[in-house]
């Protein structure tokens, strides 16, 4: 092992030319305290009118029903589920880099955690919009909770996959919350300390009076342990459930055991794809190529391809299943999602999921930055895409042709997903205003490591 | 040591993890008193060096988990077998693989919630209008590029010489004039 390591050139340092932890606190909380610049507006501009366009089109879609929407009585579930789980999945990223590798000791994830973690929260608001306004009486949302009521002995009935996603999703934004917010903690003591006026006494409050102690730091970081230990099974779990919605039904294309795997490796490429296209941004906008290298995106890029061919074997799976399993519902399920009306959107998939990454086998392209733009865009598309093959063409055409439809959204089901991403947007683009967008604490760990490993190696 | 209570607290400033660790070791060897060490990242070494017991934190995520798990593992068998009874096709009321699902988002909520609170509550991290209620930290920078080591200024064993001489071979970046703690 350390006769192959000595042999092979030391990859260059994460963290590049070297600097102090002082130059590394000015880095990454300097753009907090200039005001923002005008490309910082136009896109919070944008992001917003999307927003606003967004609760437009929800407002209509409650005062007048869900009729305004494209959905038929064969096609019950379209735009809105498949921009649920989109959504969903793309959180996965983020729990996946702040805890799995946390528990796996990678240390290149420090520069990248706090990021996907908000992007993590703000993907998971955006996909719990849509469950509810589907309900079509979101003032009743709290009916799905278990609570005392006076309609006699009624309550939520918890074998049903619905009543698990509720609790899923719930547990997850929470978990994840209270994880993104332990990680800042820190960070808010070195903003606090570094502001005066309005701006301490409110990083001040949010910083719970930390002080740095070592009796702190050492239970700190065993709760970062402990809390990663506990979020890594959960981000398993929530995708797996959220396959449930679908895997526990008969219907042809959805009843499968590949389900859960197949939809949690989706996620996790998803929520790649989109952690680099948001880090490319950001990167790029608040001048942190030192902190955030091409040696971060090239690892980010080799994720991306093994969640890559894992989908792809996915695919072939099903595929493979539908054949053998002999039966003709399944066998014409799944022909009809490769040669019926909406090939067009299987093969788009098949080719934006499995074999647009292949480019990564490439090290020039892992480290290109318009390569690994583009490609991560185009992986969000080819998995959002994913989710509405496995949504509309399982439902379009049932057991009963006469009963055979087809689903097109309408502008108003369009205007919501829209919406959903000028909220991503919003948020996020909020979050870099105001909180660190690196974990600063984190990453003069990664700093100090790395001198210590210069010295001794 | 019953009588000797703590007069003043010295603070030695260091720039460097490394040099830091070398400190409170030797300053702990030569028999010093050090309480506590502020460090704006969690230092290598450190918890060894200060000789700090093993925290607990891990018991009140167990015991959060399986109260949260169990407590709901029963709620949800009094609801569908005593509260609600529901016949699907004559299953078994008690249907386990079924309830699985929401007991497990339970036990990781709620052991979540017991680790934070654990910890919040131990290290009283609770959020405080005004920073200068916040424990003793000596210098703002200690959240950002110092390390801060404590040095407890006791009025029984404590040799003002010798802690000065040790203090110069340490070699750090500043050190900040006692101030009395009583």
């Amino acid at each position: 092992m350390s006769a192959t390591s000595a042999a092979l050139p030391r990859p260059e340092p994460l963290i590049q030319r070297d600097p102090s932890y002082g130059e590394l606190t000015r880095a990454i909380a300097a753009p907090l305290e200039e005001r923002p610049g005008a490309a910082w507006w136009s896109a919070f501009l944008v992001a917003a009118s999307l927003l606003a366009l967004g609760l437009g089109c929800i407002g209509y879609t409650i005062y007048k029903g869900l009729g305004v929407w494209g959905l038929n009585r064969t096609v019950g579930w379209g735009f809105d589920i498949t921009n649920f789980v989109f959504w969903v999945g793309i959180g996965h990223a983020g729990t996946l880099i702040s805890a799995i590798l946390l528990l796996l000791r990678q240390q290149w994830r420090t520069s990248i955690a706090r990021a996907a973690e908000a992007m993590t929260i703000f993907a998971v608001m955006c996909a719990a919009l849509f469950p509810l306004i589907h309900m079509g009486r979101p003032w009743l949302a709290f009916w799905p909770l278990p609570y005392p009521n006076s309609r006699g002995s009624l309550w939520v009935n918890f074998r049903s996959p619905l009543a698990w996603d509720v609790f899923a999703i719930s547990t997850y934004f929470t978990v994840s919350l209270l994880f993104w917010y332990l990680g800042m903690v820190p960070d808010f003591a070195t903003l606090r300390d570094r502001a005066s006026g309005l701006r301490q006494k409110l990083y001040g409050w949010l910083c719970l009076g930390w002080d740095g102690s070592a009796h702190t730091w050492q239970r700190y970081d065993k709760a970062c342990l402990l809390l990663a230990g506990l979020a890594t099974p959960l981000v398993v779990s929530v995708h797996t459930i959220v396959s449930f919605d679908f895997a526990t039904s008969v219907i042809p294309g959805w009843h499968a055991t590949i389900f859960p795997p197949y939809f949690v490796a989706g996620a996790v490429f998803s929520g790649f794809a989109m952690v680099i296209t948001l880090l490319m941004v950001t990167r790029r906008a608040m001048h942190l190529e030192s902190i955030i290298t091409d040696r971060h995106f090239e690892y980010m890029a080799k994720v991306l391809l093994t969640t890559g061919m894992l989908v792809g074997f996915a695919y072939a799976t099903e595929l493979f299943t539908a054949w053998y399993s002999g039966s003709e519902y399944e066998r014409f399920t799944f022909h009809n999602r490769a040669f019926g009306p909406y090939a067009w959107a299987y093969w788009l998939m098949v080719t934006c999921n499995v074999v647009v990454p292949q480019v990564f086998w490439s090290r020039r392209a892992r480290r290109s930055a318009a390569v690994l733009f583009v490609a991560s865009l185009l992986v969000n598309v080819g998995m959002w895409f994913e989710r509405f093959n496995i949504i509309v063409t399982s439902l379009h055409r049932d057991f009963l042709p006469s009963s055979w439809s087809m689903y097109r959204p309408t502008l108003i089901e369009v205007g919501i997903l829209l919406g959903t991403f000028g909220l991503f947007f919003t948020c996020y683009l909020l979050f870099v205003r105001v909180a660190p967008v690196i974990a600063i604490h984190e990453v003069k760990h990664t700093l100090a490591q790395q001198r210590e490993e210069a010295h001794h190696g | 040591m019953a009588d000797s209570r703590r007069l003043a607290l010295h603070a030695l400033v260091f720039d460097d993890p490394e040099r830091t660790v070398a400190a409170v070791r030797a300053l702990r060897g030569a028999g010093f008193v050090v309480p506590d060490v502020h460090s704006p990242f969690p230092v290598h070494g450190l918890e060894e060096a200060l000789d700090l017991p093993p925290t607990r934190l891990a018991l009140a995520t167990l015991v959060g988990g399986l109260l949260g798990g169990s407590l709901k593992l029963f709620f949800q068998s009094w609801v569908h077998i005593v509260d609600w009874p529901m016949n699907i096709g004559g299953k078994s009321l008690f249907s386990l693989p079924a309830i699985v699902p929401i007991t497990f988002e339970i036990t990781v909520l709620v052991a979540a919630f017991a680790t934070l609170g654990a910890l919040f509550v131990r290290r009283r991290l609770y959020p405080r209008l005004r920073p200068e209620e916040a424990p003793s930290q000596p210098l703002r920078r200690a959240t950002d590029d110092r390390f801060v080591v404590l040095v407890e200024e006791r009025d029984a064993g404590f040799a003002p010489d010798t802690f000065r001489r040790l203090c110069a071979s340490l070699g750090p970046s500043d050190v900040i004039a006692p101030w009395r703690t009583l």
